[in-house]
């Protein structure tokens, strides 16, 4: 099986020095660790916005970056999705244009605006499609965001400390909220965190980054859901 | 009323600066004919400042357009004589108009290599007609489109044109959708001071133009034709009232959201 996403770069900026090399499945995947230890570094790699000083990135086996063949692949053509730290939407844009502008499926205007709708329903934002980013609180951007980024149908989505802004009971809440939608997705994940807590709440696998190297990797343990009597039971149209 | 000024479209915020400079230009007018009796002034008047307009909107629309796009040039792109770009584009602030007005004369005339081959490019002489005046001004004005586009431009935060490349827009998408609309309010700025330059060019315009009577005789050049005569006053009262009703104009759109 292809790996959603296979890193083995450097990068030297001033004094700091990346030298990383990983693998990702699907699911969602999350780079753990000190702030300053690279991690946010690596995504902009991945999504193109920065160039290695050699290496790899392959993104769903196609080579996006390779050092030595001199391959960089645009962040435009890489079908990637990007949730930022502090949202980063469109200030200009309603919520509704923010995500249809990154609908890239095939079709007109309403088309693309209706996926938008649906991928905003299914992040709780339908509440405010017309508004303007300004007007939005912080977990209300991260919604937005978080449809953004997925409504591309990326390859991958790349998540840079989504939650390191909002208060606790709203993180509580969109934690939950970005699971549960990028797993329904399908779309492979990774996310950057320097909360250890919010590492294993979302993660499948983390993957823990110190000083511009990573330094472990474990897979998250998840308690399995108790039987309930309905799951014995044979599900309508099913066969019995 | 703050609020219907928000709700304007594009087309009604020109309007709004239209009948801004149409009112100045009325009230200038009026006053003066009240101040100076019963002279014929319109005759006088109306020639030149309808000019100056053929004049002036074209060469802002051409310093607009062209001062944008070299600001974003300037703004984003690292390529060989940009250094260079950038101090051609500030000369016509620096020189004397005068100056310019010889080397616009010297560039354009007939005679030379160059004005002759843009003679027979476009089909008519460039100088002592109104399209010299129109050259002459569009000079004038680029540099501060240039200017305050570049600015406004170097301003957008890279966070958002990044963002928007991550959501698939191709670079002129995403200047287009993002960095122009972003710098909006800069690049409006330059445009209504390269328009303002455009329509009080003197120097250069006496030079490539001539000052002829009826052709290229725009209001700045009229008032120093009459400067002995009462319809100076009109022309002076119609400069600074149509001055101040475009930027009261301006001001009031400033305050709205775009």
């Amino acid at each position: 099986m292809t790996a959603a996403l296979e890193v083995a770069i450097a990068r030297r900026i001033g004094e700091f020095d990346l030298d990383v090399a990983f693998t990702i499945e699907s699911g969602i995947s999350v780079l753990f660790g000190p702030s300053g230890a690279g991690k946010s570094l690596t995504l902009a790699l991945v999504a193109g916005l920065i160039r290695p000083d050699s290496g790899t990135i392959l993104i769903n086996g196609r080579v996006v970056t390779d050092g030595a063949r001199g391959i960089h692949v645009s962040t435009q053509e890489r079908r990637i999705g990007m949730v930022f730290q502090d949202g980063v939407l469109l200030p200009h844009r309603s919520v509704l244009d923010n995500v249809a502008l990154a609908v890239r499926q095939a079709g007109g205007r309403r088309e693309r605006r209706a996926i938008a709708r649906s991928w905003l329903e299914r992040v709780g934002a339908e509440g405010f499609v017309d508004r303007r980013p300004g007007s939005l609180s912080g977990g209300q951007r991260q919604r937005v965001a978080l449809a953004r980024g997925l409504a591309g149908e990326p390859a991958l989505v790349l998540l840079d400390e989504p939650l390191s802004a909002l208060d606790a009971t709203v993180r509580a809440e969109l934690r939950e909220l970005i699971r549960e939608v990028i797993l329904s997705s399908g779309v492979p994940a990774l996310l950057v965190t320097h909360d250890a807590e919010e590492a294993a709440d979302i993660g499948d696998v983390i993957i823990a980054y110190d000083d511009g190297r990573v330094t472990g990797r474990r897979v998250v343990e998840r308690p399995v859901p108790p039987r309930t009597r309905d799951d014995d039971l044979p599900q309508s149209g099913a066969p019995a | 009323m703050k609020r219907k000024i928000r709700s304007l479209g594009t087309r009604q915020k020109v309007v709004v600066i239209v009948v801004a400079v149409g009112a100045g230009f009325g009230l200038g007018f009026g006053v003066a004919h009240l101040l100076g009796g019963s002279i014929a002034y319109w005759g006088v008047v109306s020639g030149p400042f309808l000019l100056t307009l053929r004049v002036a909107l074209p060469a802002t629309v051409i310093a607009g357009v062209t001062g944008i796009a070299s600001g974003y040039a300037l703004a984003k792109g690292h390529f060989p004589g940009r250094n260079l770009l950038e101090a051609l584009g500030s000369l016509p602030i620096i020189l004397p108009p005068t100056v310019i007005g010889y080397y616009l004369l010297e560039t354009l005339s007939p005679g030379t290599a160059v004005g002759g081959f843009l003679t027979r490019i476009v089909g008519h002489e460039l100088v002592y007609n109104v399209t010299g005046c129109i050259i002459c001004s569009t000079v004038a004005a680029y540099p501060f489109c240039l200017r305050a586009a570049r600015a406004s431009i170097e301003g957008v935060d890279p966070r958002v044109e990044q963002a928007a490349r991550t959501m698939g827009l191709s670079s002129w998408r995403v200047a287009l959708l993002v960095t122009l609309p972003l710098a909006r309010r800069g690049i409006a700025a330059g445009l209504t001071i390269g328009c303002a330059r455009a329509l009080g060019e003197y120097g250069a315009t006496l030079m490539v133009g001539g000052d002829i009577n009826g052709k290229t005789r725009t209001l700045s050049l009229a008032i120093l034709d009459s400067f002995t005569t009462p319809e100076r006053n009109a022309m002076l009262l119609i400069l600074v009232l149509m001055a101040i009703t475009a930027m009261a104009g301006v001001g009031l759109l400033g305050r709205a959201r775009t």
